[in-house]
């Protein structure tokens, strides 16, 4: 199915680059599953070789079923987030996605510099929960059919980072189509 | 393929090894009928994990999905456990993929059911089909807007 964004990036996001950059890249991923590991350098390379004309946003697709500790790990980069160190904590999870687990989590946050304290009594806001819990329900209604899922500037990219760092490659210089 | 507007055909298929499902046991609810080629595809982008998760969108329309193949009961069971699946995975093993043709979905050159979806009314009509590529996995975008139009026509 052709799929479009729904809602469109907004202030609850989180994201790098500025809102004046020509590609908006948004990844629905899951902090437990391989294949967003696989993607978190890639999009790391694109990030660097697009600058400063990237923006991107990373939102919840926790498969929790399957993944026993993507919705812990989500409200832990949520909860980094009240401190102002999302990418911080988003960046640390997959770089050591081996170690997750609740003692893993917390190891995590206190290497970024969170104060602990306020962390762990922040893992319990409810707010939170509801924020992972709407962009999963987003996605869905995006059409997001696994993870890790693409989105340029609105449109559901059917393929890998790989795929569209290369798809990037072949289109840049030229414009890419806003929403 | 059935289309939008045609009766759902009944059926009864092996649920688990020792109990068989009806069609008619769903009668008054919404049904979402999920075919799909096999069991075991790579587990991130598996269509029926997904639905896994997505059971609670599907139950605010008082909808429940049934996921059929042609694989073995046996084969089910082992896949739904591996998964943690909350739903039930129909056998459409003997005669095999009956229930595949009588919806218009089965695949005779690879001996298995198209990937496709209806969405049942709770009067048994179809409200929704859509056939998708075999190697793409349709989401549940397109079965949540078919819920919500059938529950904003009342």
């Amino acid at each position: 199915m052709s799929s479009h964004l729904k809602p469109p990036v907004n202030e609850k996001d989180h994201s790098e680059g500025t809102a004046e950059a020509t590609i908006e890249l948004v990844e629905y991923g899951d902090y437990q599953c391989p294949h967003c590991g696989t993607a978190y350098p890639v999009i790391k390379k694109i990030q660097e070789r697009f600058a400063p004309q990237i923006r991107f946003v990373f939102r919840n697709f926790p498969l929790a079923e399957i993944h026993p500790f993507a919705v812990d790990a989500a409200i832990a980069a949520e909860a980094a987030a009240m401190q102002r160190k999302f990418w911080e904590m988003h960046d640390m999870i997959f770089e050591n996605q081996a170690s997750l687990g609740t003692g893993g989590l917390k190891k995590m946050a206190a290497a970024i510099g969170l104060d602990m304290e306020i962390f762990e009594s922040d893992l319990r806001l409810e707010v939170l929960q509801a924020k992972v819990e709407a962009d999963f329900e987003s996605g869905v209604r995006s059409g997001v059919n696994g993870t890790p899922s693409f989105f340029i500037n609105g449109n559901k990219f059917d393929g890998g980072a790989k795929d569209l760092y290369n798809m990037l490659l072949e289109t840049s210089g030229q414009t890419l189509p806003k929403h | 393929m059935l289309q939008k507007g045609e009766l759902a055909p009944a059926f009864k298929l092996y649920a688990t090894p020792d109990q068989q499902f009806s069609l008619a046991e769903l009668k008054g609810k919404n049904i979402i009928l999920a075919f799909y080629p096999a069991d075991w595809s790579p587990v991130c982008s598996d269509q029926m994990a997904l639905y896994n998760e997505t059971l609670r969108f599907f139950s605010k329309y008082d909808a429940h999905i049934l996921g059929i193949s042609v694989d073995s009961k046996w084969c089910h069971l082992a896949f739904s456990q591996s998964r943690n699946l909350h739903f039930p995975l129909l056998a459409d093993f003997e005669p095999k993929g009956a229930v595949s043709k009588k919806y218009g979905v089965y695949n005779e050159a690879e001996g298995e059911s198209e990937r496709a979806l209806f969405v049942i009314d709770k009067n048994g009509i179809i409200a929704w089909s859509y056939l998708s590529p075999a190697a793409i996995n349709p989401g549940a975008d397109g079965i949540l807007d078919a819920l919500e139009q059938l529950s904003s026509k009342k």
